[in-house]
């Protein structure tokens, strides 16, 4: 019973701190703009009820129609092909010479250059989107996923291999378990990255949902929506890290509680 | 299971039940087994001992089917070693545990990797760690064992496979020394009752002449079989006799002073 009651008292300690913080940066948003610290830069309650008429239109629902489709699919398909490929290159030297240094290029590409390369080959339509998450999402995952398979213990594979285990086995039951913190780190990378990819796609190729509303509302001078569409895609992009969090503590529980060489 | 008992049967206390013959095996420019020959008898404990970097453990691995040597062969129960077998079981130095399985799985692992059913395995894997003393922790995870509950997991993981011959790595220098006595001790009774052989590794030569029907003692530089000593008259006494036996105090003396010049 009482371990019980601390835990509550844990978890009530840890919502307490996380609406404290909030509440400390809202205020400093709050206070800013009533200084103002400059004339583009609303309050956030002011903010906030653009927000809420957005809401209550549907415009922000609509605009979010557009951008979660390259967003979405981007992120489904670095997510599949990015395991798969990081597994095949932390199982094979080979493919590691091969398609390693892609990936490295890829993820220290200054991203915004190459748009206008995709656009030239792909257009502006949603393929061109679909890409640009993708070359945010997929490098992070392809190398953490290689690494954490690449650095499993290999007294554990030894000992899958001591005991009968097949190839099949030791990748399944010993390499993967191993490494699922740090791909599920991958992924958490790979989708913040992938965020910051859609958005960028929507401002630089071609205007539509949430990067649409940024940049209509800045050119109209309607700051409050401006910031009102920054604040929800945050939001938004906090809530998805926070499910692959629950999906990875539910997949590989064990792997949380702790390890034997702690 | 059904060639499990057959070979035992095969298996007379006294005959080999491993047999390393002319085993050569180099790392490239590294020279760590020349031309190693040796005989594990059925139903026995055999030590091997030797300075570090003898290549005790590459002999081992090499029994294990987890190395290939360079040349040379070795054979279990008659049967050449083309990798690992069901024959052998092997427990870790480092104990080799999942981090992410409870001790349940871990026990069955051995079997889980066999593709038993579970519901089969987790009956074996129950009673075994009954066996090893663990009862109570089936759903504990490794971080919360000590050091040498962790290798009684390993142990029981061995012993589920019910394979003839037992090899192990160095397996009580990583728990404390008052672990390892107690282990030494339930090691002998353990041979005493499982049919079974057993190779055991260790830097220690109290540890060897208090648990082994034979020692082999090796040395390096080339690696090879120095000397083979079986104690005679250690085993019939009393597990807490063994170590104020004048036969043990004498092979603990001859053993130090062939490997002192070696030890540097």
């Amino acid at each position: 019973m009482e371990t019980s009651a601390a835990l509550l008292c844990q978890m009530n300690r840890s919502l307490l701190l996380k609406i404290l913080s909030a509440v400390i940066v809202f205020g400093a948003w709050e206070i800013a703009g009533h200084i103002p610290v400059s004339y583009g830069f609303p309050t956030f309650l002011e903010s906030m009820s653009a927000l809420v008429s957005m809401i209550t239109d549907g415009s922000i629902f609509t605009a979010y129609l557009d951008t979660l489709r390259p967003l979405v699919i981007g992120l489904v398909i670095s997510a599949f092909i990015g395991i798969a490929l990081g597994l095949w290159i932390g199982l094979s030297s080979w493919f590691d010479w091969l398609f390693s240094p892609i990936f490295i290029v890829m993820q220290a590409a200054p991203l915004a250059a190459l748009i206008p390369l995709l656009v030239l080959v792909y257009g502006i339509g949603l393929t061109s989107k679909v890409f640009v998450v993708c070359i945010m999402a997929m490098p992070v995952i392809v190398l953490n996923t290689s690494g954490g398979v690449r650095n499993a213990p290999s007294n554990l594979k030894e000992m899958g291999y001591s005991f009968l285990g097949t190839d099949r086995d030791i990748i399944l039951k010993v390499v993967i378990p191993s490494a699922s913190p740090i791909i599920f780190s991958g992924l958490r990378l790979g989708t913040s990255a992938g965020f910051i990819g859609a958005i960028l796609s929507e401002l630089k190729i071609t205007p539509t949902g949430i990067g649409d509303i940024i940049t209509y509302s800045r050119s109209i001078a309607d700051y409050e929506s401006m910031y009102a569409a920054i604040f929800s895609i945050i939001a938004l992009a906090v809530c998805f890290l926070n499910l692959l969090e629950r999906i990875e503590r539910t997949l590989f529980g064990g792997n949380v509680r702790g390890y034997a060489s702690d | 299971m059904d060639t499990h008992q057959t070979s035992n049967e095969h298996g007379v206390a006294g005959t080999p039940a491993v047999s390393a013959r002319n085993i050569s095996k180099t790392y490239g420019e590294v020279e760590a087994l020349r031309n190693l020959t040796l005989e594990f008898p059925h139903g026995q404990l055999t030590s091997l001992l030797g300075p570090s970097g003898c290549g005790k453990t590459t002999l081992l691995k090499i029994i294990a089917g987890l190395l290939e040597p360079t040349s040379g062969e070795v054979e279990v129960n008659g049967r050449p070693v083309t990798g690992p077998g069901p024959d052998r079981a092997f427990v870790f130095q480092d104990f080799a545990l999942l981090p992410w399985a409870n001790v349940l799985r871990n026990v069955g692992f051995g079997l889980e990797l066999r593709g038993m059913a579970a519901s089969e395995r987790e009956a074996i894997a129950e009673k075994y760690i009954r066996n090893v003393g663990l009862a109570g922790f089936e759903n504990s995870y490794p971080h919360e064992l000590s050091g040498g509950m962790r290798q009684r997991v390993g142990l029981a993981r061995a012993l589920a496979v019910d394979s003839e011959v037992l090899l192990m790595d160095e397996p009580f220098s990583a728990v404390d020394e008052q672990t390892r006595r107690k282990f030494q001790e339930d090691l002998l009774s353990l041979v005493a009752q499982e049919n079974k052989t057993f190779l055991f590794v260790t830097h220690s030569i109290e540890e060897a002449v208090y648990v082994s029907d034979q020692i082999a003692i090796l040395l390096p530089r080339p690696s090879r079989v120095s000397e083979i000593i079986r104690p005679q008259g250690l085993r019939s006494k009393d597990v807490a006799d063994i170590r104020r036996h004048p036969e043990y105090l004498d092979i603990v003396d001859q053993i130090w002073d062939s490997l002192r010049s070696y030890v540097e």
